[in-house]
């Protein structure tokens, strides 16, 4: 017998609902793109440093979040940097620290695999770029700044998207926290009308719908910028 | 104003620059020739840092290149530098190439930088191409954008590494008539180049390095008419053969 499909659940109440986890999913997958960069930007001019202990301090930083599975990072945050939190900073004790502490795990993981593509990218930039704009007046600091990084970023660019497409896959991961991203909202309603494999279903089209359309403009980007 | 006194620099075992001495007046041109491998390209760049070395002292206008205390990015931004890859920054416009130095390592105005960078790119007669980006030049042009860049620094002494060797050879003349006009305005010049002609004409000395020494360092007419050593004379030979 086949099953009975039944997707009366995908009200507009519910699609409300949904919409509300879609943007949280959005949000988390946007600041920890950003810091990422950021920080992940940071950690590649250490790694390529001349100083020995920033290499090996950004290095096992790298090796480190490489080598954990980004659901254990997610449940140490989870339970550990809240409570450190809530008694460092003596917040009351119902202060939701959920999101922020999701916010900064996935922050610092995505930091760890930015890192690693932004210093491929840097690698990329032919050595006579630095001579050049050292031989200008520039400091390691401002050649870096002004001539190589702009250079790795766009090179990397379609990279550097690409993990952003991933990244936001595994935002699905903060169920794990009970926290009501797009994936979390689906399964609470298909638990509660009794239709998980609906909302499953509706969850994993979309987002294969929106990772297809989004990794097409990454290709149309690449095309662009390979130019 | 630029001293090199007894330098030497060593990768391992492998003598790069052995003991190498030489100097460059105001308003000299010093042409350093030699064959590949002999540490031409090397010796120029210790002058201004890029390359470090192991013994010696170099001092640019009484400023010691190696001593530790020096400070290398303000001594660079005195020097005009010229690569033989031209290394014009390829994200920027030909016109934020000629004023990223002078804005952000000379503090000027943005203005004030595109009013003097224009005038040596005009210059070197490409005023026409300022917003063109790099990759949209041919290497000649790319060339004479970075030597407006270099002169757009004002420096006190130009230094060029073999800026012809990666050109096509009908480029090369449109980048050596720009060298030959700076030398005729008394430009302090020091070039390591293959370019035997235009060191016959313009060069006020002629520096010859073979396995990291330099074998013979003279005034032009003699290193062309009496070459001393056994080396040049061979080397001469081969190229105006």
């Amino acid at each position: 017998m086949a099953y009975p499909f039944d997707f009366s659940s995908l009200d507009r109440r519910n699609l409300e609902i949904l919409g509300e986890g879609m943007a949280l999913s959005l949000e988390i997958t946007g600041v920890a793109v950003v810091i990422g960069i950021g920080w992940g930007t940071l950690l590649a001019t250490m790694r390529l440093s001349s100083r020995r202990p920033l290499r090996w301090l950004a290095a096992g930083y790298v090796n480190l979040f490489r080598a954990i599975p980004l659901v254990m990072v997610l449940l140490w945050f989870f339970l550990v940097v809240p409570r450190l939190l809530q008694r460092t900073l003596h917040l009351p004790a119902d202060t939701d620290l959920r999101l922020v502490s999701a916010l900064v795990a996935f922050s610092l993981f995505e930091a760890a695999y930015y890192s690693e593509i932004i210093r491929a990218g840097i690698q990329a930039v032919p050595k006579g770029q630095l001579a050049a704009s050292l031989a200008l007046g520039m400091t390691y600091g401002q050649s870096m700044r002004l001539v190589i990084l702009p250079q790795a970023l766009r090179h990397m660019l379609p990279l550097l998207l690409t993990q952003a497409i991933v990244l936001f896959q595994d935002t699905s991961l903060v169920y794990v926290s009970a926290l009501a991203d797009f994936f979390g909202q689906a399964y609470g309603i298909g638990e509660r009308d009794g239709r998980i494999v609906e909302l499953l279903l509706f969850a994993g089209a979309t987002y294969l719908v929106m990772c297809v359309i989004a990794s097409r403009m990454v290709q149309r980007l690449a095309r662009r910028v390979g130019r | 104003m630029i001293h090199i006194e007894d330098v030497s620099k060593s990768f391992g075992a492998f003598q790069v620059l052995d003991r190498c001495t030489t100097a460059v007046a105001r308003g000299d041109v010093v042409v350093v020739c030699g064959p590949s491998g002999s540490g031409k390209s090397t010796l120029i760049k210790t002058v201004n840092g890029l390359e470090p070395f192991q013994r010696g002292e170099i001092t640019v206008d009484g400023v010691s290149v190696g001593h530790p205390k020096t400070n290398l990015p303000k001594l660079r931004a005195r020097l005009g530098m010229v690569f033989q890859t031209f290394e014009l920054f390829p994200h920027l416009s030909v016109r934020q190439n000629l004023t990223v130095g002078q804005v952000k390592v000379l503090g000027r105005g943005l203005e004030e930088a595109t009013v003097r960078g224009l005038a040596y790119l005009d210059r070197v007669g490409l005023l026409a191409q300022q917003d063109k980006y790099p990759g949209q030049l041919s290497g000649g042009q790319q060339q004479r954008v970075a030597i407006a860049r270099a002169l757009a620094m004002d420096p006190i002494a130009m230094l060029f590494d073999e800026p012809t060797s990666a050109l096509d050879p009908e480029m090369i003349n449109e980048v050596l008539d720009v060298m030959v006009g700076l030398a005729q305005d008394g430009m302090t010049m020091m070039i390591v180049t293959h370019e035997m002609g235009f060191a016959r004409k313009v060069a006020t000395r002629v520096a010859f390095m073979d396995h990291g020494r330099i074998v013979e360092d003279s005034p032009r007419d003699l290193f062309f008419d009496a070459p001393r050593s056994e080396r040049a004379r061979a080397f001469l030979a081969k190229i105006f053969r």
